[in-house]
């Protein structure tokens, strides 16, 4: 049933292009499916491990900076006057980078805060991400500052005997993605129903009892937060290559909002709850746009998430799931039935 | 008493909080595969030592030995891959999750295998993943809980709860189980076949350590019973010796009752 599922939206989203030619709308749909891939990272460690990192477009921003600088190369100063010069390398590396680097970062993160962990972890991102801007803002000679990074190349696939493939046209971006987006929704649910998922489920809903039967607190958050912020910097890295210039604003804590936004509304803990939510908080935008201006639109963003968990305040997907299930079975579920997408229950 | 090896050491434990003297000089051991009791009337110290012992608390003085390794500095997680596992007196389930899944989260210890290799799907991680359904279904059966298994554990009854809790640190393969008033919230009946299930695990060779206001229970199914008071160990020995002790006695029932 869900496998169907599954197919059939994989389906849906894969014929997208062949049959929408607006250009406007299909830009939309790109922006909109980088954001979806940041917040279900986030939803890895806010859904499945319970830590909220309200800095998490940091990781999408680094993995935008690397990858950006990968590509396009730089020539910096340093202490001692000596001087240290990249030349250009292909955006394929630079994403491959992105994704280090951005892990790298989740893992000092997670390292720094998760001994401690809850409201400290909520501000050890924050501050990280800040931080991070300021750098980004005020470190001209290699990001350029506030007069962003300009010219950025497009993707390019190397196809094996042919040379490669330049992703220019929205279709092939779409197409780029879509896949990336598949991908990490895969990886994450895997994860999460692996061995490891249940680690972290155990110390989301009872961590004493979790440690006591053996389960390491700071080694199953760390390598989550590494997880985490590897797929936000992927993410990051496709918006660099797409939207092909990138300033400080990237780090903007509304980003990071957005993507909070995303993960609630569809459901944190689900698997595709940050997919539908993503897609309706980054194409909402889109269907106001002729009918309000950008300021009154945040207001109505505000109105629809309060309507959307007042009507089902567990987000879309779990609360959805949980109605179906009770319908079919007859009976009103008694405990609250979290994680849905997740308790795989295979016979034994 | 016949010569056992010792499995656990407690060696001269004091735990202050500030002030407060939670236990104060506190000695006794536990031998391999015996059941040994901890009571006391309440505040004595019981939960504080059961804390001490499995990592949750450091003592500020004095030390525990398990198996010839010496406690101190470790965290609970690296204590329970000693094999000194513990139950709760509240928190013993992970409530969202159904009783089966709450096995299998209990099996971490026997599952580890490579992140990658699990993400792959790889054959190794295949394999390791049938025998934990393999043996939580085991263990449901081993405590009773086939029946429920389905269920969430946050829905069960306190005593279910408590078996869940039981079979939660069976799971995680004890060698010394320390359980933390296992039977309160049960039922007659329930502690009836509790008793039975704490033989059983020590049949397997598990060693106990009961933490228990139940006195008929403990009586019946102690080896050894420790008595601690105000944070100090006012007797030790076989139930027979303990039910006439006039120290105990006087513990639990007063001044006048112990004359009497």
């Amino acid at each position: 049933m869900r496998a169907i599922i599954t197919i059939l939206a994989v389906a849906a989203l894969a014929s997208v292009p062949l049959w929408l030619r607006d250009p406007y709308l299909l830009n939309a749909l790109i922006t909109t499916g980088i954001f979806v891939i940041g917040a279900m990272s986030l939803n890895l460690l806010l859904g499945f491990t319970g830590q909220l990192s309200l800095g998490h477009i940091a990781f999408f921003g680094i993995g935008a900076y690397v990858s950006a600088l990968t590509s396009l190369g730089f020539d910096i100063g340093l202490p001692g006057g000596l001087r240290l010069v990249h030349t250009p390398w292909p955006p394929m590396i630079g994403f491959v980078l992105a994704i280090l680097v951005a892990g790298l970062c989740g893992y000092f993160v997670g390292l720094l805060s998760f001994r401690v962990r809850g409201a400290y972890f909520v501000i050890v991102t924050i501050s990280f991400a800040e931080v991070v801007r300021l750098v980004a803002l005020n470190w001209v000679e290699l990001t350029q500052g506030p007069l962003a990074l300009t010219n950025i190349p497009s993707i390019a696939l190397p196809l094996p005997g042919f040379g490669e493939l330049t992703l220019r046209t929205k279709m092939q971006n779409y197409y780029l993605v879509l896949v990336v987006a598949l991908v990490a929704y895969l990886l994450i649910a895997r994860l999460v129903r692996s061995h490891f998922g249940r680690a972290m489920r155990g110390l989301m809903e009872n961590e004493t009892l979790a440690v006591s039967v053996g389960i390491d607190v700071t080694r199953t958050l760390t390598i989550a937060a590494v997880i985490s912020a590897a797929i936000a910097g992927a993410a990051g890295s496709l918006y660099a290559h797409y939207i092909r210039i990138i300033d400080p604003e990237v780090f903007a804590f509304i980003n990071t909002v957005t993507m909070v936004i995303m993960v609630i509304s569809g459901g944190k803990g689900s698997l595709a709850g940050p997919v539908v939510g993503g897609l309706i908080f980054g194409l909402l935008p889109v269907a106001l746009r002729p009918v309000m201006a950008p300021e009154a639109q945040w207001i109505a963003y505000g109105g629809v998430l309060i309507a959307i968990l007042f009507v089902l305040p567990r987000g879309i997907v779990p609360s959805l799931a949980q109605r179906i299930i009770r319908r079919r079975s007859g009976a009103p579920a008694l405990a609250p039935v979290a994680l849905t997408e997740t308790g795989a229950k295979e016979p034994a | 008493m016949a010569a056992r090896s010792i499995a656990m050491t407690i060696d001269r434990v004091a735990v202050r909080f500030g002030g407060l003297v939670a236990i104060s000089d506190m000695s006794f051991t536990v031998g391999e595969s015996e059941i040994v009791s901890l009571i006391g009337p309440n505040g004595a110290g019981k939960t504080t030592a059961f804390n001490v012992m499995t990592g949750f608390l450091t003592p500020s003085a004095g030390h525990v030995t398990y198996q010839g390794t010496t406690l101190a500095g470790l965290k609970p997680h690296e204590i329970a891959d000693l094999g000194l596992i513990r139950t709760f007196q509240r928190t013993s389930v992970f409530p969202n999750d159904t009783v089966y899944d709450n096995l299998l989260i209990g099996l971490h210890r026997r599952g580890r295998v490579r992140l990658l290799d699990s993400i792959l799907g790889l054959p190794g991680a295949r394999a390791s993943e049938r025998r934990l359904r393999q043996k939580a279904s085991e263990l449901l059966e081993w405590v009773g809980l086939e029946r429920r298994a389905h269920d969430a554990a946050g829905s069960l009854s306190y005593g279910e709860q408590r078996l869940v809790g039981v079979a939660l640190a069976l799971a995680a393969e004890p060698s010394m189980l320390l359980l933390d008033e296992p039977v309160s919230g049960m039922n007659a009946s329930e502690t009836h076949r509790f008793v039975e299930l704490i033989r059983s695990i020590r049949d397997r060779g598990i060693t106990i350590l009961l933490v228990e206001h139940d006195m008929p229970m403990v009586m019946a199914v102690s080896d050894r019973i420790v008595v601690l008071n105000y944070g100090r160990i006012i007797a030790e020995g076989i139930p027979d010796v303990i039910r006439n002790d006039p120290a105990v006695i006087e513990a639990y029932l007063g001044h006048g009752a112990a004359r009497a």
